[in-house]
C-alpha cells in the first residue's frame, strides 16, 4: 500500500553536499555537533559562526529552506522546556517584558536553544542530502560494527511496514468508532501499540526464519558496487 | 526407481509446549512432480514445511532431499536445495533493492562477482521481473513482490521449491501470472495451500494433511471429486466450481 516514494527527509538533488561522500558527511555532522556542543553558551559571536557555516552548507546543498523548516518541528517539545526553563530555574531575577525571569535561566534556555536548533538544522542537511542506504554504507566505512548496520538497515526497511500496519489498525478501530484524540481513548492506543510491537517482533522472527532458510549464518553478504 | 527428490518417512514433532503437530507423516516427491499440499487450518501443513529445509528438527523419523540427511552438518546444502518461500513477501524481501534481496541466498553460498549477477539476473527473468531490479522492493505491487519472492529462492537453484500459499491476497491476473510462471518452471515443486481450483490447475498430484496425518494421496482430479473425503477434512471447493465438470488429467506417476 501506499509508501512514498524515496524517503521522508531525502530531498532528491545533484548539488556538492549531495553527491560528497556518506562517510565524510557523518564525519562532518559529527565533528560539527561536539563543537557546537563545546562552545561555551555565553560565546554569542562563535554560534554566530556555527551558524554560518551551517548556512553555507544548507545552501550549497540547494534544498530549499522552507523544506528543511517545515521539518524542524521535529525540536518542538525541546523547544517548550528551553521556554520553561527561565521561569523555574533559580538566581538573580532580570525582567522581560515584563516578566521576572531568571537570569542563569535564560543563559541556560539560550544555549539549550541553540545548540538544539543546529544540531537538528546539521542532522536535517544531513538526512535531505543523503539517501538512508547511503548513510549505512557510510557508516560501514567508518568501521562501525557491522551487527548495528544490520540492525540499522532492517529498521529503515520495516519503517514504512509498521507504519503501514499501524496505519491500518488505526484505520480499524476508527471504523468501530474511536475516536484517537480523544484522551478516553487513550489507553486503547496504548494497548495497541503494545500488539503492534508483538506484531513486529513476530515479524522479525518470520524475516529471520526467511533469512536462515535462504543460508544466513550471522553476516550479510557485503553489497556489490552499484554497477 | 530413482531416489526422491524428498523422502520425509514417520515423521512426527511436538512442539515444546507440547502440542503435537505431526503424527508419523510420510511423503515422496520425485523429480519434476508438481504436488500440492492440502488441509485445513491447524492441519500441520507449515510445520511440515519448516521440517523440510531444518529450521525445525524432527522429534522421530527422517527428512532426505535427494538422498541427504536434513541434519545440522549438511544445513547449508540442505538450504540450497529446498527453497522455500513465505507466505507474506514483505518477511522475505527485507534488502534495499531486488537485486539485493535475489542475491542474498546465492551470496550466502559464496557465490560472488560476475557469477553472482547472472545467478540473479536469470532468476529475475524467470518471474519476469529482470526490468525492476535496481527498485527498492516495497514499492512494488504485491503481486511483484511475491513473484520477486519467488526469485530470491529460485536464484539458489534449489532441487524442490516449496510454496507456502503462494496464491493469497493475489488479484486474479497476478494469480494467473504466477500460475504461468510456475508452470514454466524446470523445477519440482511442493505447493501448500488453500486454494483448490489453484491445485488442480498446477499441480497433477495432491497429499491431503489432516491433524498432523497423511490422509490422501493421489490425482489431485480424483481428490477433489472425491465428496466424501473432502468433507471428511474440511476441504470446501469455492462456489460453483465443478472439478467433475473439467476432463480428468492423465495417470500420475508416483
Amino acid at each position: 500500500m501506499g509508501a512514498g516514494h524515496g524517503h521522508r527527509l531525502h530531498y532528491h538533488g545533484h548539488s556538492v553536499v549531495h553527491r560528497a561522500p556518506a562517510h565524510l558527511k557523518l564525519v562532518a555532522l559529527v565533528g560539527f555537533m561536539l563543537l557546537v556542543v563545546a562552545t561555551p553558551r555565553q560565546w554569542f559571536w562563535v554560534f554566530a559562526v556555527h551558524a554560518v557555516v551551517l548556512l553555507t552548507v544548507v545552501g550549497l546543498s540547494r534544498v530549499p529552506p522552507a523544506y528543511l523548516a517545515k521539518r524542524m518541528v521535529v525540536e518542538t517539545p525541546f523547544v517548550l522546556f528551553a521556554v520553561l526553563v527561565p521561569f523555574i530555574a533559580e538566581g538573580p531575577r532580570v525582567d522581560v517584558l515584563g516578566l521576572a525571569v531568571s537570569e542563569p535561566g535564560l543563559l541556560a534556555a539560550w544555549g539549550l536553544l541553540v545548540k538544539g536548533t543546529l544540531g537538528v538544522l546539521a542532522s536535517l542537511t544531513l538526512a535531505a542530502t543523503t539517501e538512508p542506504h547511503d548513510v549505512l554504507a557510510g557508516l560501514r566505512r567508518l568501521r562501525m560494527p557491522d551487527l548495528f548496520v544490520q540492525i540499522m538497515g532492517f529498521m529503515l526497511r520495516y519503517l514504512d511496514v509498521v507504519t503501514a500496519e499501524l496505519g491500518r489498525m488505526s484505520t480499524a478501530m476508527r471504523s468501530r468508532g474511536l475516536d484517537p484524540r480523544s484522551p478516553r481513548h487513550w489507553p486503547v492506543l496504548a494497548r495497541s501499540l503494545g500488539s503492534l510491537f508483538i506484531r513486529s517482533y513476530e515479524r522479525g522472527e518470520r524475516v529471520h526464519l526467511a533469512m536462515v532458510a535462504r543460508g544466513y549464518d550471522g553476516t550479510l553478504p557485503t553489497r556489490e558496487q552499484p554497477s | 526407481m530413482s531416489v526422491p527428490v524428498l523422502d520425509v518417512r514417520g515423521l512426527a514433532h511436538a512442539y515444546p509446549d507440547g502440542h503435537q503437530a505431526l503424527f508419523g507423516v510420510d511423503l515422496h516427491v520425485h523429480r519434476g512432480e508438481r504436488v500440492a499440499l492440502l488441509g485445513p487450518n491447524g492441519a500441520g501443513k507449515t510445520t511440515l514445511v519448516l521440517h523440510l529445509n531444518g529450521i525445525l528438527t524432527a522429534g522421530a523419523g527422517s527428512v532426505h532431499v535427494s538422498g541427504m540427511a536434513v541434519e545440522k552438518k549438511n544445513l547449508k546444502e540442505v538450504r540450497r536445495r529446498v527453497g522455500v518461500v513465505f507466505q507474506d513477501p514483505d518477511d522475505q524481501l527485507f534488502s534495499a533493492t531486488v537485486r539485493d534481496d535475489v542475491a542474498f541466498g546465492p551470496a550466502n553460498l559464496g557465490v560472488r562477482g560476475p557469477e553472482l549477477e547472472a545467478c540473479v539476473r536469470g532468476a529475475l527473468a524467470q518471474v519476469g521481473m529482470l526490468e525492476h531490479a535496481d527498485r527498492p522492493p516495497h514499492h512494488l505491487s504485491f503481486g511483484q513482490r511475491r513473484r520477486v519472492a519467488v526469485a530470491t529462492v529460485l536464484a539458489m537453484q534449489p532441487e524442490i521449491l516449496v510454496l507456502d500459499e503462494p496464491s493469497s491476497n493475489l488479484d486474479p491476473a497476478s494469480r494467473r501470472e504466477l500460475a504461468d510462471i510456475l508452470r514454466g518452471l524446470d523445477v519440482t515443486v511442493l505447493m501448500v495451500t488453500h486454494d483448490l481450483p489453484y491445485a488442480l490447475e498446477l499441480c497433477p498430484r495432491a497429499v491431503v494433511l489432516h491433524d498432523g496425518q497423511v490422509v490422501a494421496d493421489g490425482a489431485t482430479h480424483d481428490l477433489l471429486t472425491d465428496a466424501e473425503l473432502m468433507r471428511r477434512h474440511r476441504l470446501e471447493l469455492p462456489f460453483g466450481f465443478d472439478p467433475a465438470a473439467l476432463p480428468r488429467p492423465g495417470p500420475v506417476v508416483t
